[in-house]
């Protein structure tokens, strides 16, 4: 188990280091245009050269992301190229918003999903064909649309609740609730109904094994059967789903955040984006890379939780 | 996103009738049309826009459609229509890219990995997960703040990061298609590699691609205008993203413009979503079983089935019997409205104490006799007439009494060991699960009782193979362990269904002992289904010969062994090899005379 829970967490390491040396190279491969456009259209060469030298562009690629990965991994991820701010603190601000979107959906996609697909699964009939019905809609509508036309019923039109800003919970519960229904709401019309579909798959798959028969022939009850057996069986498939599901569900929450108004990692990626903020940049990419990476290591412990063979072997 | 297929059958699908069938599918006639005439929208928007897409008209500041503009106007007195259709353009030709990009990417990949195998395949497939755990969208968003705002640049990188949707439904598809025997042939007769892979693979795989493509294209619709929505486009143009964007921050102006960018990207992403649903169902329904019937068309076949059957009085079991099974049948569906019968009203008896050997060829319907018994036929299966008489009740119909007789008096001991034990609990957890279905006991007490009877079925160390997990221990092991789970709750009737087939020849006979001993020590009934003759004549005391789902003889071993009645039974007597080369031992019998 030790083994099979360090080999995960290097795994998680190296597509973190992955990700974030491409992103860097990516990002850092132009050090004069980069000081250019920190500096303005009218800025004169000296003033670039100095620039560049001010920013650490000139060194090579590799020392600079080498250097930027020792500061990263004491928490200090550089400073905003307009404001100054030191990124960490710009991204601490923000976590709040984006956390509490993406764990509210995360949880409430994996319960609702499991729930929704066991049963379709089990029982059959109305249930599953309202499934496989909805599990195309929600596949084919886009989630950014599905949250305007919220927004415009709920928010604009009917007013029950805010079309934009974010309240914290330590402020007041109740608004910070009433915030979070229409995003999450237009996130997981979607997820659910994709990960419903795999985990329905699943279940059927874990109901035709021969282990299952056996235990209904011990005379094991079918809810048992169901629970304990078929459940436990299909899990690892599902999580897997869910895990990439989850990828999705960080990058649909920048349009989220941007339709809803919500000042989160997204709202500050998009911006940074747009002025050319490149330690921002960098700073919400690594941010999203270690969400990706501790739920990839949460799933794959529940997995080798579930199921021995992976952990064993 | 998951759009793994099930890999079709390489003649399964050839294009006429994959292309008719989305034809004649309203669904996927209605999405092909709105596809298509999006695509053509796109090609001659330069020609057909009524108005130029940037030219401000203040007169028109978000007039209501159907006026001077069809669409009405933005809040600049911009044609919301014309600019739609420039959008449409760009976004054909965005679409153009990702699918290009991805379809180049995964699917050479996806070849080559799949037909080289080894360490190309590894490091493709290290490749893919790479990119499938990649948060796409936030690197889109740090790509554009390196080459700004083409949203064609973006599209390209987005046709990378979706690449695997491909590369695994090529790989998955090819390693089907390499190890079938066709491509064998073809080697045989010396076509060179390369075009086994075009002729063969590529015919093969065409059906799913276009299928994932539709996906992929929904996918790269959306968050090429979720990009525009966010700003992240070219910002002179006109595209449906950036359309939504300014209608929305003008909903409460104009509510009914936000309407049109919506339903355009909407209508066309459901289009091609539903047209790929269409096209999976079209390639994964070859070849595929038919679905299980209504249960309303069942109850009319059965019903039918009894009324023209000459009704036969079911005769109450004598006391010296066990379990009796009266004309017994069973069918599957054929058709959406039919049922063909596997087993042909079949009746038999086990008195106490006995060992009645059921044999036949493999689809002679034997298993099937058992799975009836013991209530886990099929889902699809139809049980057209019969009852299964235990203790007084009729198990058949009877499911509470089914459920109180299975376990406690009746144990089942499964055909494949391996397959047979839930993989995710140690053995221990499963015995004692099976123990606690059947009695309520103390922990202590239960693993006292699960090692004690581990103890009689030959496992020396029961202590270390409860901590074991089922893929841990052999495939005898496990054998013992299954009849250790049948004989849990103290039956006096054990049903195997060919429980010695799975297994080594050795262990076979040991298996066969070990019944052998239970049977005298706890003086078991045992229902024994097998295709093996040596089998029979070692442990079985009377003996039912079915073929093709009809019972053709009956009688004691000796008897039957000895002096076959029916020629079926004779001929499988013929078919048992010598004594020399018999995989079991044939013990204190004299094989019938006048073999070959």
């Amino acid at each position: 188990m030790f083994k099979f829970a360090a080999r995960s967490l290097l795994t998680g390491i190296a597509l973190a280091l992955v990700v974030t040396a491409f992103t860097f190279s990516l990002v850092f491969s132009k050090g004069e245009s980069i000081a250019r456009q920190v500096l303005g259209t009218s800025a004169s060469a000296d003033q670039v050269e100095i620039k560049i030298g001010e920013l650490g562009l000139d060194d090579p690629l590799p020392a600079q992301y080498l250097d930027w990965l020792v500061h990263a991994l004491r928490g200090d991820f550089g400073n905003s190229f307009y404001s100054g701010e030191p990124v960490a603190q710009m991204l601490a601000v923000r976590v709040e918003v984006t956390l509490s979107i993406v764990l509210i959906a995360f949880v409430m996609t994996a319960v609702l999903s499991v729930a929704v697909g066991v049963l379709a699964a089990v029982r059959g009939g109305w249930v599953d064909r309202a499934l496989q019905f909805v599990a195309v809609l929600g596949a084919a509508i886009p989630q950014f649309i599905l949250a305007i036309a919220l927004a415009y019923v709920f928010a604009i039109h009917l007013r029950v609740l805010p079309a934009t800003g974010y309240v914290s919970a330590r402020d007041d519960i109740g608004g910070w609730l009433a915030t979070l229904i229409l995003p999450v709401t237009a996130i997981l019309v979607g997820s659910v109904a994709g990960a419903a579909q795999q985990f329905r798959g699943a279940m059927l798959d874990a109901l035709e094994k021969e282990y299952i028969n056996t235990l209904r022939a011990r005379g094991i009850s079918e809810f048992t059967v169901v629970t304990r057996h078929a459940l436990r069986n299909a899990a690892a498939p599902g999580m897997t789903v869910l895990s990439l599901q989850t990828i999705a569900l960080l990058g649909g929450v920048v349009l989220i955040e941007r339709i809803f108004a919500l000042p989160g990692i997204g709202t500050l990626a998009t911006e940074s984006a747009f002025r050319g903020d490149l330690p921002v940049v960098l700073g919400t990419v690594t941010f999203t890379v270690a969400v990706v990476v501790v739920i990839n290591f949460a799933a794959s412990m529940m997995l080798g939780w579930l199921n021995p063979k992976v952990r064993l072997s | 996103m998951m759009t793994d297929a099930v890999p079709p059958s390489p003649d399964s699908s050839p294009r006429p009738s994959l292309a008719l069938r989305v034809a004649t599918d309203p669904l996927g006639l209605v999405s092909s049309i709105v596809i298509v005439v999006v695509i053509l929208g796109g090609v001659l928007a330069p020609w057909i826009m009524p108005n130029d897409p940037a030219v401000q008209n203040l007169s028109l500041v978000n007039a209501p459609p159907l006026g001077e503009y069809l669409l009405g106007g933005d809040r600049l007195g911009r044609d919301i229509f014309s600019r739609l259709l420039s959008g449409t353009q760009q976004t054909v030709i965005a679409s153009l890219i990702v699918v290009v990009v991805a379809s180049v990417l995964g699917i050479t990949s996806g070849l080559v990995a799949g037909y080289r195998g080894g360490r190309v395949d590894a490091v493709a497939g290290w490749l893919s997960d790479l990119l499938m755990s990649l948060p796409g969208m936030i690197l889109i968003i740090a790509l554009y703040s390196v080459v700004g705002g083409s949203i064609y640049v973006s599209m390209a990188f987005f046709g990378i990061l979706i690449a695997p949707s491909y590369f695994r439904l090529v790989r998955s598809l090819v390693l089907g298609i390499r190890n079938e025997l066709y491509i064998d042939a073809a080697r045989v007769f010396g076509v060179s590699e390369w075009r086994i892979v075009s002729r063969h693979v590529l015919g093969a795989i065409r059906g799913p691609i276009i299928m994932t493509t539709m996906f992929i294209l929904a996918a790269g619709i959306a968050i090429q205008a979720g990009l525009e929505y966010l700003g992240l486009g070219d910002p002179n143009s006109s595209s449906w993203g950036r359309t939504l964007q300014e209608t929305f921050e003008n909903i409460t102006m104009s509510p009914i413009a936000a309407l049109w960018p919506s339903l355009l990207i909407t209508i066309t992403t459901l289009a091609l979503v539903l047209l790929g649903t269409v096209l999976r169902d079209a390639v994964q329904s070859a070849g595929s079983r038919p679905d299980g019937l209504s249960a309303r068309v069942k109850k009319r076949i059965v019903l039918a089935r009894r009324s023209s059957l000459p009704q036969r009085v079911s005769e109450p079991p004598s006391a010296s019997q066990v379990l009796s099974v009266t004309d017994l049948a069973i069918g599957y569906p054929d058709s959406p409205t039919t049922v063909a019968a596997v087993v042909h009203g079949v009746s038999l008896a086990i008195n106490r104490g006995e060992v009645l050997g059921v044999v036949g060829e493999s689809g002679s319907g034997k298993s099937q006799i058992v799975a009836a018994i013991l209530g886990i036929l099929p889902r699809t299966a139809v049980v057209l007439s019969g009852s299964v008489l235990y203790g007084g009740r009729d198990l058949m119909n009877d499911e509470k009494g089914r459920r109180a007789a299975l376990g406690r008096h009746i144990g089942y001991v499964p055909q494949e060991p391996m397959a047979n034990l839930d993989p995710t609990y140690t053995v221990g957890k499963q015995l004692e699960f099976a123990l606690r279905a059947t009695r309520r006991l103390p922990r202590k007490q239960a693993l006292e009782q699960i090692y004690d009877l581990l103890r009689q079925v030959g496992i020396e160390s029961p202590a270390a193979v409860c901590s074991m997990y089922p893929h841990q221990v052999s495939g005898g092991t496990a054998q013992r362990i299954l009849i250790a789970g049948a004989l849990i709750g103290d039956p006096e009737l054990l049903i195997a269904d060919e429980p010695t087939t799975a297994l080594d020849v050795t262990v076979q006979a040991e298996v066969l002992e070990l019944l052998r001993t239970l049977r005298s020590e706890r003086n078991l009934s045992i229902l024994l289904v097998t295709h093996n003759l040596g089998v029979v004549a070692d442990i079985c005391d009377s003996v039912a010969v079915m073929r093709r789902g009809v019972l053709v003889e009956t009688g004691s071993v000796q008897e039957l062994l000895s002096a076959p009645k029916h020629e079926y039974t004779q001929s499988l007597l013929r078919a048992v090899p010598d004594r020399e080369t018999t995989r079991t031992p044939l013990p204190e019998l004299t094989l019938p005379e006048g073999r070959p």
